[in-house]
């Protein structure tokens, strides 16, 4: 089987998912290729390389390519798919985004964030934000599909694959990109992050964000995350939220503060290896999932916390 | 301008859904179900733009079963204005819907056409993307704001490092994320002139559509149970049992 793996990079570094979906595509079995897709993105063709069990990187630097919009990416991944059986990229709001329109341009049904693979036509995926696992088989002959990162380990690194310059067919330039505002941190990035530390609702205010579940993130070196409600509200970007339309997390330490627990944002997090919960509810459902529950107000909780690190 | 909001029956997003015992699916006898959250978002989008004088007529399509009249008619007391009821009892798939939706879109001739991001029950996030290869269409997924700007839509997209603008030739495909805005109550009076409001019904067939399913569901089955741990008395308990139990400080 042939397969392509599309890369997710902003033109300067890779993505850790990447890799994870180089695992994944190995359990299909077969060759891979990675597809770096950017501008000036040499460097991230040359950390592709690296990963263990790629057989070549495929680089298509073009301008219409720089920030990977979903119209160029789609018409040049389709036109690509024609020598593959299968193409896998990282169900990153990126991915989400271009797959579903390579799909249809080839008349197939994508196969959306899949956490194991059976065969080369079974696949493992939640529905219901996790309260129910469906195992779907494609009778496609091309599989389109998107992983979950955090249900795959990331491949080794240790190959030294070579890198192939493409030139891309003529792309569509019907949309166009304006600006955008990401947000800056020095603190780990929260699908990678080994701890995070999440707040909801109960913070009240960006100030108590900063205030109370900053100082904490920073002792621990951990990512901060958030409730929908905690996002709608405006304490904090909303690339923060965690959950079934958010990100999913799987760290080694999840602590959730003043969230309930709502399915949605379970959705997000019940993967975590070891879920703290601190809530003032003692019925709070976001108990039933934790391995540390502490009844406790949030706002003596915390500083306790920090000084007890 | 003429806007095309499809919007899906689903499972309420407040019900925690049950595994068959022969795991053939989720148990959907007598369990609540509603308008998809991310469409509710798409109709009061579409109605805030008829609103502005942007948009100048809304049509609601749904692909499902009879009592998917419900959704429509939701969609109608918002303020749509007419809707389409593409009747079937099969589950249809992200790629037929599509298909569907094109057939429709080309009878329509709408300028936009604003879905929801995902429905909340199969989790697929595609529908839109596909509708938007089908027709050749650009697409602004995952919006939190939508702009008309000359003859281009600006559309603010919430992306894994924050957001990004793009612009848009029309016609176009939008699809909601949770800010773009929050939807309205439909007022009992707006309830019972929707009632008046026509919605035609159709088939697959009516629009050359195949829905036989590309992926089989072989099965469904329970995720694996996380037990509750726990309950720790101070933070100091907390972190010894972080650091000498768990291991992971
Ligand atoms: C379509 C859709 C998609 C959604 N997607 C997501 C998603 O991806 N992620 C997500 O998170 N949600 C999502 N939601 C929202 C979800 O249903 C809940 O509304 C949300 O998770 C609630 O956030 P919360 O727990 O912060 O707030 P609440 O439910 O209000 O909980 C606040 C908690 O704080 C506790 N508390 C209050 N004061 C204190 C204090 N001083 N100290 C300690 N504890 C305190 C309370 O006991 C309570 O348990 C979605 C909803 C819909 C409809
Ligand atoms: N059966 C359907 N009827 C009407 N709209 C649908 C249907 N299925 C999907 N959609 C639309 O497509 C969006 C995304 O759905 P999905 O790709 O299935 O997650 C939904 O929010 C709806 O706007």
């Amino acid at each position: 089987m042939a397969i392509l793996v599309i890369a997710d990079h902003d033109n300067s570094s890779l993505s850790d998912a990447t890799g994870k979906v180089v695992t994944a595509a190995a359990k299909l079995g077969g060759d891979i290729d990675v597809l770096i897709a950017g501008k000036g993105a040499n460097g991230v063709a040359d950390e592709a390389a690296k990963i263990s069990g790629v057989r070549k990187v495929l680089l298509a630097d073009d301008g219409a390519l720089e920030k990977q919009l979903a119209e160029p990416m789609a018409a040049l991944i389709a036109d690509l798919a024609k020598d593959y059986d299968a193409v896998l990229a990282p169900a990153s709001t990126s991915g989400k985004n271009f797959m579903p329109r390579v799909a249809a341009l080839l008349d197939v049904m994508q196969i959306s964030e899949i956490v194991a693979i059976e065969s080369n036509d079974t696949f493992v995926r939640p529905i219901y934000a996790g309260n129910a696992i469906a195992t779907v088989k494609s009778a496609d002959a091309k599989k389109i599909i998107t992983v979950r990162p955090t249900a795959f380990n990331a491949a080794e690194l240790g190959g030294a694959a070579n890198v192939e310059t493409i030139t891309p067919p003529a792309l569509p330039n019907i949309s166009e990109f304006v600006a955008e505002e990401l947000t800056v941190s020095s603190r780990p990035e929260l699908q990678s992050a080994k701890i995070v530390i999440s707040g909801g609702r109960a913070l009240g205010s960006s100030e108590n964000f900063e205030k109370y579940i900053y100082p904490v993130a920073d002792k621990l070196g951990a990512a901060i995350g958030a409730s929908r409600a905690a996002v709608d509200a405006g304490y904090v970007p909303n690339d923060f939220q965690v959950g079934q339309t958010g990100k999913v997390v799987a760290p080694e330490l999840y602590i959730a503060i003043g969230i309930s627990g709502a399915i949605q944002h379970l959705a997000g997090m019940k993967d975590s290896k070891v879920i703290v919960a601190i809530n003032k509810d003692e019925d709070a459902p976001i108990f039933s999932v934790a391995d540390y529950g502490l009844v406790a107000d949030l706002f003596t909780a915390l500083p306790e916390l920090e000084n007890a690190l | 301008m003429k806007a095309l909001v499809p919007v899906k029956r689903v499972v309420d997003f407040n019900v925690k859904v049950r595994v068959k015992a022969d795991q053939t699916g989720v148990d959907l006898a007598n369990v609540k179900m509603s308008m998809n959250p991310f469409d509710e978002i798409a109709v009061e989008e579409a109605v805030r733009l008829k609103e502005a004088g942007t948009v100048s007529e809304i049509i609601a399509v749904s692909i499902g079963p009879e009592k998917a009249q419900d959704q429509i008619r939701q969609a109608l007391a918002m303020g749509a204005d007419r809707g389409i009821l593409v009747k079937t009892e099969m589950d249809a798939e992200s790629l037929a819907v599509a298909k569907i939706l094109k057939a429709i879109a080309e009878e329509e001739k709408p300028d936009l056409v604003i879905l929801g991001k995902q429905a909340i029950d199969d989790d697929r996030n595609q529908t839109g993307q596909m509708l938007a290869a089908l027709l050749g269409w650009p697409q602004g997924t995952f919006a939190s704001e939508v702009k008309k700007d000359g003859d281009k839509l600006l559309v603010t997209r919430e992306i894994d490092g924050g957001l990004q603008t793009v612009s848009l030739s029309l016609p176009a495909i939008v699809t909601t994320d949770l800010r773009l805005n929050e939807p309205r109550y439909a007022s009992l009076p707006n309830i019972m002139k929707a009632k008046k409001k026509p919605l035609d019904v159709k088939t697959a067939e009516d629009y050359g559509v195949d829905l036989t399913p590309r992926l089989e569901v072989l099965k469904v089955s329970e995720p694996p149970k996380r037990s509750a741990g726990i309950k720790v008395a101070s933070v100091e308990e907390l972190v010894e049992k972080l650091k000498n139990e768990a291991g992971v400080l």
